[in-house]
């Protein structure tokens, strides 16, 4: 079995809203040095083991479902599980 | 005209458009729960809002993997009108029938209100009713109705008089462009974040919704009834 850590993270050219208000809140308690907040997703997927290549599948269903590549982008590490 | 109403879970304007339809508009009209594999003898399909599949993952993903979703793309290749109001928008382009994405609020405000759009194109199925450059007093109701694409995608809705709606006035979400809705470049799938369906009747404060679905029923007519 493998574990697959998935980053889900919206791209450079898209607002973050939510990433601003955490910047703004965050600099408010004392962080001023914070420059950027970019908010974004992680996912855990533990896949059986299987004939099929395992990049292969994981950025079918990156590409299919769990990301929207047009706004996000994403990267991913396989470990044992 | 018979239109099928798609319902999904956590749909929640279905039965508004199916009222629409049935009571205001005077056209046949079914739920079709998104199990089904088939739209045959529907002549117009609807993607109502609401918060299918509790909005996980993306707004629209999960729905976007459901039966329907298959037939739905077999029925707007085939011509057939398709119109998708909010959450049906971010289905929409999820699913690839429109281009861009539907992105959070740039002031994160769950926005609830009417405002006001401008029918920048009227020589569309869904908007022959109207002027061009009318300006219509249509509800909204949502949390991701950001419109975003990238620059060449922009030119090319632009280029093709793709933007059927624009916010006049205030832009209540910091969509790209003002945009409030978008069509396919064939013509015949429409995504919207306001809510015609909420404006259907005088009684609930206005009826500049109903000329959209009216048009949609003219134009079917013209092409499929003699007189």
């Amino acid at each position: 079995m493998k574990k697959v850590k998935i980053y889900v993270t919206l791209k450079e050219s898209i607002l973050d809203p939510q990433g601003s208000a955490v910047q703004g809140s965050l600099q408010k308690i004392g962080y001023g040095e914070v420059s950027d907040v970019r908010i974004g997703k992680y996912l855990e997927v533990t896949i059986e083991d299987t004939d099929r290549d395992i990049d292969t599948i994981v950025k079918e269903m990156c590409e299919k479902v769990l990301t929207n590549t047009v706004i996000e982008k994403y990267r991913y590490e396989v470990e044992e599980a | 005209m018979k239109f099928a109403v798609l319902v999904f879970p956590g749909s929640n304007c279905d039965i508004d458009m199916f009222h629409a339809i049935k009571d205001e508009l005077g056209e046949e009209v079914e739920y079709v729960w998104h199990t089904a594999t088939s739209l045959d003898g529907f002549d117009g399909a609807l993607v109502p809002g609401g918060f299918s599949y509790g909005d996980y993952l993306r707004c629209g993903a999960m729905a976007n993997q459901s039966n329907i979703m298959s037939a739905l793309k077999e029925f707007a290749a085939q011509g057939k009108p398709v119109l998708g109001v909010c959450n049906g928008f971010q289905i929409l382009t999820e699913a690839g029938l429109l281009p861009g994405a539907l992105i959070r609020n740039k002031n994160l405000k769950f926005m609830c209100r009417t405002v006001q759009l401008k029918v920048e194109n009227n020589r569309t199925l869904f908007t022959n009713g109207y002027e061009e450059g009318e300006v219509i007093n249509i509800p909204i109701a949502h949390g991701e109705g950001n419109y975003y694409c990238d620059d060449e995608t922009l030119a090319s809705l632009q280029a093709n008089n793709q933007i059927v709606f624009t916010y006049e006035g205030e832009n209540p979400n910091g969509s790209l462009a003002d945009i409030a809705g978008i069509i396919n470049k064939e013509g015949n799938v429409l995504g919207m974040m306001p809510h015609p369906e909420r404006a259907a009747n005088e009684i609930v404060g206005g009826a500049d919704g109903l000329k959209l679905f009216k048009s949609i029923v003219k134009q079917w007519r013209e092409q499929h009834v003699n007189n």
